[in-house]
């Protein structure tokens, strides 16, 4: 699908989503959505490319997203996956930018381990385990991370760990995270990113947005990327308005805790 | 028995929850509701994400108006205490109810609890539709639970034609006998706005072929529709007094329900006299006289219910505002935004933002280049705004649960509000 292009665009960038249908739940196609958007108003053109189960992944991707699922969507990928995996792994290693969003932060690590004991092997682009959990980590997050605060909200049961020396995207400030135990949120390899963060993460977050869009950008212009002023006073409104709420909480939780000792 | 009045009569005292007097009565005697509803022909049980309250009313308006007794629980306390808490004061000495039908408004999960008490003889299920809310982390899970349902209905149910993880029900040879109620060919476009995709089957579902006794809505506009009988007939035109496509299919579905529960004796012409009366529930579409200007006030929740009222309204020029707070019952994650289309809104524009998350629900109209005139997360400065810098224009105001009932306190305070009652965010 071709977008509405600016009037000369300034190189055109092939954005893949995979699995809109099956793995974007939570308003994850918003990330979609911000980056077409955002490349548009930077001055590129865009093509879209949706990538459906059973499809031939575009080997010419520069930008790739997914998103999170329910059990029955993971299963209906699992195949496609198995087949477009080399590719993908080839594609990270090659420094294509990526963003996976919950299920597909957990596919893109080395496997996944069911609450009843079943193994299912990831494509281990990021260096990381999932185990399901029983008790469900649910609620608004905020983080420190590269681009400085990020927010989203978050909503799974698996529990992440990241392997010796696999980075994480971020620190907890609020939340639970990859595992609501050792303050790490995500994992991070190259320019290929796994997050817990539905709300999307994206909107909120527009440094986060542009360092993705830089990353693809660079691969297809020699003079990289030349960004335009864009106007992110809601953004940073939502985002600072976010931080300030949530760590006030933790504030009065610790103040609490504190007095009760 | 004596010891649910009595609660009951507490608790208005104290002006406490109106579940409070059904949880005391249920610990005294655990099959109050079995016992209470063993005398009632006919137990009906309203389910599905998106139009209960609305459904509901029309269907005990269609039986009412068709000379029938009917029970029902008030708007929104559609959990089995609150049902219970209902039908204290009509139980008899004996403690049971006397009426032709009961129709109950159920939320998804408190269904299950309730047939675990009572069998229902009908079901009428609507559709499975992600909620923001947290309490349902996957619609898989909210179609078993219709599902389950289905299975412990006794005489029939009435199933969503359109809707794949509905109309799937009728597969198990454990559910009664099924009837459905769906959309005309001519707004069949429509229904990628409606429903999820349901991606638990590897094949695509196969719509139900069409029985006799099936509805199906065939709108002429906003308000108006004519019904099609399976077998070609079609009656109507009926007018409604809620606009749009939502309202519309609602009333099919109860009218496909009323045929059933009432056969031979249902009369379309009373049917359709006694649709025109029923006045939209709070907050579904709800206009207040703001000083002489309408207001109205449309409660959104998820993807799918946001996506119709804007559909319904998106291009009638009118000054808009849309509040969203992200507490409890509004549900935490705002998220599903993002799976609302807003571009019916870029011809007129958003006049004001406002609620806890204005920020972000500014920023999420910018990325569909809907112009934002303004953001004042706080409700009460917003809304004078709204009435102050707008003078000339019908207004709308898209919000939130606790943003609706926040704003409504606020015109309650200044203008004449019809009353209302506690109504729940379900
Ligand atoms: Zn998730």
């Amino acid at each position: 699908m071709r977008l509405q292009d600016p009037q000369k665009p300034k190189a055109r960038i092939t954005l893949v989503h995979l699995y809109p249908r099956e793995m974007s739940i939570y308003g994850d196609l918003g990330n979609t959505h911000v980056l077409a958007t955002r490349l548009r108003r930077h001055g590129y053109g865009v093509d879209l490319v949706d990538h459906h189960p059973g499809q031939k992944l575009p080997a010419g991707a520069h930008l790739v997203v997914g998103g999170g699922g329910q059990d029955s969507g993971q299963a209906r990928v699992e195949a496609d996956l198995e087949d477009n995996g080399p590719l993908l792994a080839a594609l990270a290693r090659d420094g294509v930018p990526m963003l996976m969003i919950c299920g597909m932060y957990q596919l893109f690590g080395h496997d996944f381990t069911t609450v009843d004991g079943r193994r299912l092997p990831g494509l281990g682009i990021l260096d990381v385990t999932t185990r399901g959990n029983t008790k469900r980590m649910v609620g608004p997050v905020a983080l420190q991370t590269p681009f400085g605060d990020v927010v989203g909200y978050e909503n799974h049961s698996g529990s992440t760990v990241l392997g010796p020396d696999q980075e994480p995207f971020g620190q907890v400030v609020a939340g639970f995270g990859n595992n609501g135990d050792d303050g790490t949120e995500g994992a991070v390899k190259g320019h290929v990113y796994g997050t817990y963060l539905h709300g999307p993460a994206l909107p909120a977050n527009p440094a986060f947005a542009d360092a993705l869009i830089k990353a693809a950008v660079d691969r297809v212009v020699s003079r990289g990327f030349e960004p335009e002023e864009l106007d992110d006073t809601f953004a940073d409104q939502a985002r600072k308005r976010q931080v300030a709420r949530l760590t006030a909480v933790r504030r009065r939780g610790l103040r609490e805790r504190l007095l009760r000792r | 028995m004596a010891a649910g009045r009595i609660a009951r009569s507490a608790a208005r005292r104290r002006g406490g929850g109106s579940a409070l007097p059904g949880l005391v009565a249920e610990r005294v005697d655990p099959d109050i509701l079995t016992h209470a509803l063993a005398g009632v022909p006919q137990v009906v049980v309203v389910t599905g994400t998106n139009g209960k309250t609305t459904t509901t009313k029309m269907l005990v308006a269609l039986l009412r108006a068709h000379g029938r007794e009917v029970f029902t629980n008030p708007t929104g306390s559609n959990f089995t205490r609150g049902v219970i808490s209902a039908m204290l004061p009509a139980l008899d000495r004996q403690g049971r109810m006397h009426a032709d039908l009961a129709v109950l408004e159920l939320d998804e999960a408190h269904a299950l609890h309730f047939v675990k008490k009572v069998a229902p003889t009908h079901a009428l299920l609507l559709n499975v539709a992600r909620d923001q809310l947290d309490r349902f982390a996957e619609i898989d899970h909210t179609a078993r639970l219709l599902h389950s349902l289905a299975a412990a209905t006794t005489q029939g149910v009435v199933l969503n034609r359109d809707d794949p993880f509905v109309a799937r029900i009728a597969d198990d040879p454990d559910v009664p006998p099924a009837r459905y109620f769906g959309l005309d060919e001519s707004v069949l476009e429509r229904l990628a706005e409606l429903q999820e995709a349901d991606v638990r089957f590897e094949d695509e579902a196969p719509t139900p072929g069409l029985g006799a006794q099936d509805v199906l809505l065939r709108p002429r506009d906003e308000r108006e529709f004519e019904l099609v009988l399976g077998d070609g007939s079609a009656s109507g035109p009926i007018v409604l007094r809620q606009r749009g496509l939502a309202a519309m299919i609602n009333a099919t579905a109860a009218v496909s329900t009323a045929r059933l529960l009432l056969g031979e004796a249902f009369d379309p012409a009373v049917a359709g006299a006694a649709l025109r009366e029923v006045a939209p529930p709070f907050g579904r579409g709800e206009v207040v006289d703001a000083g002489g200007r309408p207001l109205e006030l449309v409660l959104v929740k998820n993807p799918a219910g946001f996506t119709v009222a804007l559909g319904t309204y998106g291009a009638t020029p009118v000054t808009t505002m849309v509040a969203i707070n992200d507490r409890d019952a509004d549900g935490r994650d705002v998220s599903w935004l993002y799976d609302v289309s807003f571009a019916s809104l870029r011809e007129n524009g958003v006049a004001l933002t406002s609620g806890i998350r204005a920020y972000d629900m500014a920023l999420r109209l910018r990325y569909d280049d809907v112009e934002v005139g303004g953001v004042e997360p706080d409700l009460a400065v917003a809304l004078d705004r709204l009435l102050a810098d707008h003078p000339d224009r019908p207004l709308r105001v898209f919000c939130t649960y606790t943003a609706m009932m926040t704003l409504r306190r606020i015109l309650a305070d200044r203008y004449t509000l019809p009353e209302f009652g506690e109504d729940a965010p379900a």
